[in-house]
């Protein structure tokens, strides 16, 4: 049996994705497909899989993409699909617990790696709003308001994000000083 | 060469290290190690492929040659081997001085 839900997460609260994704997995619901904002489950034994998501550092379709894509599939986990640069892996729980980290260091790379992705996106924002604010004023046209209102709201909430994701990282490397 | 800065491996790294004195791929990595610690250390993914290409660009491991299908092997190189008994021997210190302060005896 199968089903699809739909439901949008955004990239810095891949964590609750995850979470809820393995939630699912614990309901009987394996993910069997994902694209923007949509995921299909199958109907599966409950709790006899997990769900790992990674933004890769190449497209998953790219030939370095498809080589990491394979090296993890050859240690038994099955790739499931990507969105955009995530790569969604589910693997079968039988022979202990999924995981694509297993130390703090390469979980800080992941991190800086997401950070790496919003930096640039939130500086464009920042650098169009004053653009689209001196349109306004000199053309006071109100559809152009709303664009301005529209840019400044991208722009909070990448600035948001960058705040949540810049969070995990101090988190990370504060634990980082103590441990492996 | 390798000495010269006091290095110090992370945990991962130095049993990469001693599960590639004879050739494996990726997954024999992981089972190797799992193996030498009795579980405790399992290796994930993500992070064994990161320490691979960051291992294979120091020199310390090289591929090695043969490719069983898509699989690809790696090995221990010289420089590897000199880097993993240096700091063998700067564990070995570090149990030492643990067992000398905590006044637990060598059996």
């Amino acid at each position: 049996m199968r089903k699809t839900k739909y439901k949008w997460f955004w990239v810095w609260d891949f964590e609750k994705e995850e979470r809820w994704l393995n939630s699912m997995a614990a309901q009987g619901w394996a993910l069997v497909s994902v694209s923007y904002c949509r995921y299909e489950f199958e109907s599966c034994e409950p709790g006899s899989c997990a769900i790992r998501l990674e933004m890769l550092d190449a497209m998953p379709s790219s030939a370095e993409g498809l080589q990491y894509i394979g090296f993890v599939e050859e240690t038994g986990a099955q790739y499931v699909g990507h969105v955009m640069r995530w790569a969604y892996f589910r693997k079968d729980v039988s022979e202990g617990a999924f995981n694509l980290y297993s130390d703090l260091d390469s979980r800080i790379r992941h991190v800086k790696r997401i950070q790496a992705l919003l930096l640039p996106l939130a500086v464009c924002n920042i650098c169009n709003l004053p653009l689209q604010v001196t349109n306004y004023i000199r053309n006071g046209y109100s559809g152009l308001l709303w664009c301005a209102a529209f840019v400044a709201a991208v722009t909070a909430m990448m600035g948001y994000g960058l705040y949540r994701v810049g969070a995990m990282r101090v988190a990370l490397e504060k634990e980082r000083q103590l441990r492996e | 060469m390798a000495e010269q800065e006091n290095i110090v491996l992370t945990e991962g790294v130095y049993y990469i290290l001693l599960a590639l004195t004879r050739p494996l791929h990726g997954y024999g990595i992981m089972q190797r190690v799992d193996e030498m610690t009795a579980g405790r250390l399992r290796m994930a993914a993500g992070t064994l492929y990161g320490a691979l290409n960051s291992l294979q660009e120091k020199g310390w491991i090289r591929s090695a040659g043969a490719q069983e299908g898509r699989r690809k092997e790696y090995v221990l190189t010289e420089e590897g081997r000199v880097v993993l008994e240096a700091d063998l021997r700067r564990l070995e210190e570090l149990v030492e001085n643990g067992r000398c302060v905590l006044g637990r005896r060598k059996e």
